[in-house]
Formats: C-alpha cells, sequence, structure tokens
C-alpha cells in the first residue's frame, strides 16, 4: 500500500472549490491585459466598467476544468520518459530562480555567475533522486535583458534532462521557446514530448499582470505545460486561516485554468502555488513553517480532486546555512509532499525562503529525496508468506545474510544513502577523518562537478543553440558570452 | 499633561476613533499641535517602535498604532502648516521600473505613514525619471526604491545617479530595500541608506532626515 496523508474531507474539498467559483463569479478577477480580456468577454466572461475585471461563470470554469489533461510526461533532450505527472507519482525538482548563491568557503552570499550554474547543471545532471531541473538562479555576468533565456540556454547545452523554467518579461518567451524547438527538433515533436515546463504567477489577491498572463497564453499556443503559482500570504494578502487561503488559492489557480484552457484546450497544467503563511514578527514568508506545507498538501488534494496534476514550492528551508533547521524544514516538507502525491516538488537546494541556492545543500537534500521516494514504495510483502521456510532457514544458519531471500530483495527493501550520510561507527568516522556534513557535502559537490560528462546533444543541435543565445545577446547590445568551460 | 498621555495610550491600542476624539479635545483646549504631535502622537508611537522591535507586540499592531496616528495626525496637519511647523519629513516611495513586487514596498508605505512621514507612492514599475522628477518638484527630503529581482535592482543604481545629477547638493537622500538588496549593494551604488524590513526603513529614515 503506498502510504499517504490527507488533510481535507471530500466535503471540505468541495466547499472550498464552490467557495472559490463564488468569489470567480462574484467579485471577478483583475486581468491587465487587454487583448486577453476582451478574448475572455468572446469566451463568456462578463466584464464590467472597469474594462480590466473579469467576472467568471460556473459554465466557463466548467469548461476549462474538462480540457485539462488529467496527467501528462516530461522527456529528456534524447526523447526518454523523466517525469510522469499522473496519480500520485512523485517527482523532485530543484527550487528556482534564486536571487543569491552560497558560497562555500566563505559560507556567505554571492551574485552567481556563469562558472556556478555551470557547476550546479553538472550536479543535477547526474542527481538520481531530482528527475529534472530548474532554471534555479540567475547569473548575473550577462545583461539582466536575457538573463532568463541564458540560464534555460545553459542547462538545455550542459543536460538532457527536462527544465522547470519561466521568463522575466514577455519578449524572452520567444527565444526561449526556440530553444526547446532547436533541442527537440520541431514544434510538434516539443508538443508530442515536453522538455520544459513554464512558471506563470497569478498576483494574489485575484489578479493576473501583463507578463504574466501574457507568458500563460503564450505557453498554451505552444503547448508548453505550464505550473500556474499563486503566492497567497496567510495573514496579510489573503485570510489567515489555512481554509480561507486556501479557497483563495483555488480560486486564483481556476482563473489560470480558464485563461489557458481558453487559449488552446488541453495544454497540460500543473495545478500549482507558493503559498506561504506570513510571519508577522519578521514580515517575512516562510516556507519552511508547517503551515505553509500543509496548505501545499491540501491544495494539493484540490488539485487531484479537479482531476489536475499538482506542484508545490516544498521541501526547502528558510536558514541562511546547511544547518539543523535546513535538516529539518527540508525533511519535513518532502516528508509530507511525498505522502500526499504532490507531482512535481520544486525545493530541493534552496534556502533562505526562495532566496538563495546551495550546492552543497542540493547534493544534501538529494539524499532526503532518496529517502521518500523510498517510503512512498510502502511495505509490499515480497516472497514474506507462507514465513516458514525463512524462519527454519535464520534458526538453522543464525543469519540471513546470504540467504537468497536477502540477496533477492536487499537492494530494493532497503534503501543506500550516498556518503552525506553517515552512518559509520563512531571510531570509523573518526578514521575517516572527522567530517561534518557539510564537508560531505562540499566532497559530493566537487566529484559530480569532476566526473560529469555529457553529450546529450549532437554537434548541430549545439551549434544552433549557441547561435541562438549569441543572437539574443546581440539584439541586448552583448556581444559576446561570458566563457563557457566543457 | 493628563491628555496627551491619554492620547498616547489610546494611540499604543490602536483606538483611532478615541486619539481622534482627544486630539480634537486638545486642539479646542488650545494645546499646540506642536504639543499634541510631539508629546501625544509620537511619544505614543515611539513606545510602539520600540515593543514592535523587542519583539513584544507584532506588526498589526504597529498597524493598529500607525492608523490612530493617522487619525490624529490628520487633524492637527493643516495647524503645523499654518504654524510653518516642518512635518517629519516627504518620502518618494516605489518599485522600479521591469518591477512588479510591490507587497514589501507597500508595507514600508504603511509603516511610514503611520510613523508621521508624508509619503507619496509612486506604485510599481516606475520610470526611473519619474522617480526623479517627483522628488525635485515636491521637495522631498528621501527617495525610498524597492526591487526584488535581480535583473531589476541595478534600475536603482541608476535613478541613483540620476538624483545626484539632478540634486548636486544632495538634499534628497536615497534609501533602498527588497530582496535581493544588501548593505553591501547599497553602498555600492550610492544609496544614502538601506533597509532589510518596515520597521528597520523607519530608523533608517530618522538618521537621514
Ligand atoms: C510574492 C512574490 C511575487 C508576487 C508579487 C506580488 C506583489 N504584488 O508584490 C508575483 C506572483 C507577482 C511575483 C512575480 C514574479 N516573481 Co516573485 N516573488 C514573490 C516572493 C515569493 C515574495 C515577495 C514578498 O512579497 N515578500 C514579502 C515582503 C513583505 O517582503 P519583501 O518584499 O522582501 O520586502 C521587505 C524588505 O525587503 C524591505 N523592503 C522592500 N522594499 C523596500 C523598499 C525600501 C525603500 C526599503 C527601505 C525596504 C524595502 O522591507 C519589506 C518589508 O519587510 C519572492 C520570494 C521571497 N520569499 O522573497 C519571489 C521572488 C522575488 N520572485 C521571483 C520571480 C522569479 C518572479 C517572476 C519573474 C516569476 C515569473 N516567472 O513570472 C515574476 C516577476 C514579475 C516582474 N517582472 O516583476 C524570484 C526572483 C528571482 C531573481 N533572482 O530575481 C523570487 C526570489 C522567488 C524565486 N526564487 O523564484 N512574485
Amino acid at each position: 500500500m503506498r502510504p499517504t496523508v490527507k488533510f481535507l474531507s471530500k466535503s471540505l474539498i468541495e466547499q472550498i472549490i464552490s467557495e472559490a467559483k463564488d468569489i470567480l463569479c462574484k467579485l471577478g478577477v483583475k486581468i491587465e491585459n487587454p487583448e486577453l480580456v476582451s478574448k475572455l468577454a468572446d469566451y463568456g466572461a462578463r466584464i464590467e466598467n472597469d474594462a480590466s475585471k473579469v467576472f467568471f461563470t460556473n459554465e466557463i470554469i466548467e469548461r476549462a476544468l474538462k480540457s485539462v489533461p488529467k496527467s501528462f510526461q516530461l522527456f529528456d533532450s534524447s526523447g526518454n520518459e523523466t517525469n510522469n505527472f499522473s496519480g500520485n507519482n512523485i517527482h523532485y525538482t530543484p527550487g528556482s530562480s534564486a536571487i543569491n548563491f552560497l558560497d562555500y568557503e566563505s559560507q556567505d552570499i554571492k551574485q552567481p555567475l556563469t562558472k556556478d550554474y555551470i557547476r550546479y547543471v553538472k550536479i543535477v545532471d547526474q542527481l538520481k533522486y531530482i528527475a529534472s531541473q530548474s532554471t534555479a538562479f540567475i547569473p548575473t555576468d550577462v545583461q539582466d535583458k536575457f538573463a532568463d533565456s541564458y540560464r534555460l540556454f545553459l542547462s538545455l547545452l550542459y543536460s538532457g534532462k527536462p527544465v522547470v523554467t519561466g521568463t522575466f518579461t514577455a519578449e524572452s518567451f520567444e527565444v526561449m521557446k526556440n530553444f526547446l524547438v532547436t533541442v527537440r527538433g520541431s514544434k510538434e515533436a516539443l508538443k508530442e514530448k515536453p522538455l520544459s515546463v513554464f512558471t506563470a504567477c497569478p498576483t494574489s489577491p485575484l489578479k493576473w499582470g501583463d507578463v504574466s498572463s501574457q507568458n500563460l497564453t503564450d505557453c498554451a499556443r505552444y503547448s508548453i505545460p505550464v505550473e500556474i503559482v499563486c503566492m497567497p500570504m496567510a495573514g496579510f494578502i489573503s485570510p489567515v486561516t489555512l481554509t480561507g487561503t486556501l479557497i483563495q488559492h483555488t480560486a486564483e489557480t481556476l482563473s489560470g485554468i480558464v485563461i489557458s484552457q481558453m487559449t488552446n484546450p488541453g495544454t497540460p497544467i500543473l495545478y500549482g502555488g507558493s503559498p506561504a503563511i506570513f510571519d508577522i514578527r519578521y514580515e517575512t514568508t516562510p516556507m519552511g513553517a508547517v503551515e505553509t506545507m500543509m496548505i501545499d498538501c491540501a491544495y494539493n488534494e484540490i488539485g487531484k480532486y479537479l482531476g489536475i496534476p499538482t506542484q508545490a514550492y516544498i521541501a526547502l528551508s528558510d536558514s541562511k546555512f546547511l544547518d539543523a533547521q535546513a535538516g529539518l524544514e527540508d525533511g519535513m516538507g518532502a516528508t509530507l509532499a511525498a505522502l500526499s502525491g504532490i507531482n512535481n516538488i520544486s525545493g530541493p537546494g534552496m534556502m533562505d525562503f526562495e532566496n538563495c541556492f546551495s550546492l552543497e545543500k542540493l547534493v544534501f537534500d538529494n539524499e532526503v529525496c532518496g529517502k521518500t521516494l523510498r517510503m512512498i514504495k510502502g511495505i509490499e510483502p515480497k516472497d514474506d508468506f507462507p514465513a516458514i521456510s525463512l524462519f527454519t532457514e535464520l534458526l538453522e544458519e543464525e543469519h540471513l545474510l546470504i540467504s537468497k531471500h536477502t540477496r533477492k530483495h536487499l537492494r530494493t527493501e532497503h534503501h543506500f544513502p550516498g556518503s552525506i550520510i553517515n552512518r559509520a561507527s563512531r571510531s570509523r568516522w573518526i578514521e575517516e577523518g572527522s567530517t561534518t556534513l557539510l564537508q560531505r557535502a562540499h566532497s559530493e559537490v566537487e566529484r559530480l562537478v569532476s566526473e560529469y560528462s555529457s553529450s546529450h546533444l549532437t554537434d548541430e543541435v549545439r551549434k544552433e543553440l549557441i547561435n541562438l543565445m549569441e543572437q539574443e545577446a546581440k539584439t541586448h547590445g552583448q556581444g559576446s558570452l561570458p566563457e563557457r568551460e566543457v | 499633561m493628563e491628555l496627551l498621555n491619554q492620547i498616547s495610550e489610546y494611540l499604543q491600542q490602536g483606538d483611532d476613533e478615541k486619539v481622534f476624539e482627544l486630539t480634537g479635545i486638545a486642539i479646542k483646549e488650545g494645546i499646540s499641535p506642536k504639543e499634541i504631535l510631539d508629546d501625544g502622537l509620537l511619544a505614543g508611537i515611539g513606545i510602539i517602535g520600540k515593543q514592535f522591535k523587542n519583539h513584544e507586540i507584532f506588526l498589526p499592531d504597529v498597524l493598529l498604532a500607525a492608523k490612530a496616528m493617522q487619525a490624529g495626525l490628520n487633524q492637527i496637519k493643516p495647524l503645523l502648516e499654518r504654524d510653518k511647523i516642518p512635518g517629519m519629513g516627504k518620502i518618494v516611495l516605489g518599485t522600479v521600473k521591469g518591477d512588479v513586487h510591490d507587497i514589501g514596498k507597500n508595507l514600508v508605505g504603511i509603516m511610514l505613514k503611520g510613523a508621521g512621514y508624508d509619503v507619496i507612492d509612486l506604485g510599481k514599475d516606475v520610470a526611473s525619471e519619474q522617480f526623479v522628477e517627483t522628488a525635485i518638484i515636491e521637495k522631498a527630503n528621501v527617495v525610498g526604491l524597492s526591487a526584488l529581482l535581480t535583473t531589476t535592482m541595478p534600475v536603482m543604481k541608476e535613478i541613483i545617479s540620476m538624483l545626484k545629477e539632478k540634486d548636486p547638493e544632495g538634499n534628497i537622500k536615497t534609501i533602498i530595500g527588497g530582496a535581493p538588496v544588501t548593505k553591501n549593494i547599497a553602498d555600492e551604488y550610492g544609496a544614502d541608506a538601506y533597509a532589510f524590513d518596515a520597521a528597520n526603513a523607519i530608523d533608517q529614515i530618522k538618521l537621514l532626515i
């Protein structure tokens, strides 16, 4: 049996959805995108005096919900399936778009550079329990205008894993889409085998800005999967109660679903989010708060009830270092997310709310992910019944170390963590250098970077990608790109 | 004075109606607006600020007090202007071009207003020129800039240099904030101050004016 946790009863889910629809129909959503507003009017929405206020109807919400795919897959650059977003399947992806980068030597933050980003991609490419990449932070050694497309470029160049990404401006979509088409070969092939998920964020409360609503429709036009990520903050810009915040989250997410499905019915969607409670003591949005995690798990239940695969920013920490707080918040978040069956779990590597990325934390979190992936396989009998013969063997041999039963099931019954998690006796630990977790994580980072090898792209595709990026840089007045190691 | 103490007390309790009422009585009784401001309203908000910093009270308590402060301030403002008593200071606030994150900036605005400052909030995604022009026209004491994206943070540097060009004597000070901003960045950009949150912003602005 797959273990699961649940926070909401069916009747509470139905009540939350019904209130959310009511809000969409009676209070409406502000959409700062005149073209989109007029399309929504044609689709059946009501527009009143304020030309940006859109009132939905139950009919258009239902119509949109009907066309959302119940599941979809992601594929690596070679076309192999990596993610299957359906049922209670879970996949991990690193936290996305950090502002800062935690430098190992100084344990201080710095502005990330191209070389840091390449190291990151080389590592995530090899992490066993992290299915996709994300554009995890923003290299600051290129012009701001194309920093968003540049990180996708580096990701695609160095790793075949699919990418969770997003644009910072409406204009960047074009070149980012072209990168994806180039790697996949054609628009049709990209639609057939998605290589990326884009993030589109409504503005809480109940608003879509011009850039994000444009992104949502642009992605829909190319059938590029989108995760709708709204950020209600309980007690500040959403109700203080978890239920109240869930109503708001549901309304905002449903509004995104209508926009996307109206533009192109059948566009794959992740029912996502990055809600948080607001900590009135520090004026911050703690991602490691237990209530934040509860909201995440609960909206995932609502998404599943609606038959849509889900995503959440969970399994990340507010700590500033890879310390016990980070371990606690990542461990707890990942465990709850896994037990809830959140399909795309965004978080590994991220700390300081969503502001700082650490490679050491990324490889540590990979271990957390590994454990949870084992956990959700649950307890399944495997040649355990009837028990008499195995126990006869145990009593005769006095151990089962080399029993057939052990040899057959050891590797699947027991999960073997990597070198970061220390399970040596104290004496052996001393003998092996008395390392701290941070030191072991750093060794792992260095090992992965040095062992990286990837030739996932043909020379032709590689050249075309570089060509596209250089063209884009030129249009923004940057003649050459920062040097890249191989 | 008893009445002014009461104003301070009710302000601390966040009772805007009482503060409104008592400020009106104080004016009628002929207490000078400067005294009402200093010994009533500001005295109360000062205690609130200290308690907040010591984690004795939380943000909503401060906001309630701020609202009560406004209720009193609105009444004595015309009198202060009549007596040519300078206000606490005028702050032009906004989120820079290309950036729509305004939650933190709004919070800073609410707190500053609450502390008695005149706040001109230009909103989000604001053109650089607009900050500079407004600051000059309005004779602002401080320009407060917010940015939350790596990619929009450098715009603050541009605004600070534009302002220095238009105001070479440096009468208009600058303060910057937002998730990517640090003290180091503020120094590098030539800003006069940096604040990590709204309460800190009040402390820093006090030092600037
Ligand atoms: C909420 C949010 C949004 C909301 C904003 C809604 C709104 N009305 O503001 C929405 C959904 C619209 C949004 C959109 C986007 N966001 Co956003 N967002 C956030 C989030 C989660 C919280 C920000 C927040 O409100 N915090 C709460 C407030 C109270 O804190 P604060 O803003 O830091 O402000 C405090 C201090 O900084 C200071 N302060 C702030 N301003 C000022 C000004 C002065 C003068 C002073 C003195 C002090 C000061 O005082 C404030 C009060 O304490 C952050 C992550 C994070 N945890 O910080 C990401 C984050 C900033 N966003 C991010 C991104 C990537 C985006 C998008 C590009 C996503 C996308 N692909 O669409 C778009 C950008 C659109 C654009 N062009 O601006 C990234 C930035 C990455 C980067 N390296 O630049 C972050 C870090 C998240 C992440 N890791 O992905 N976002």
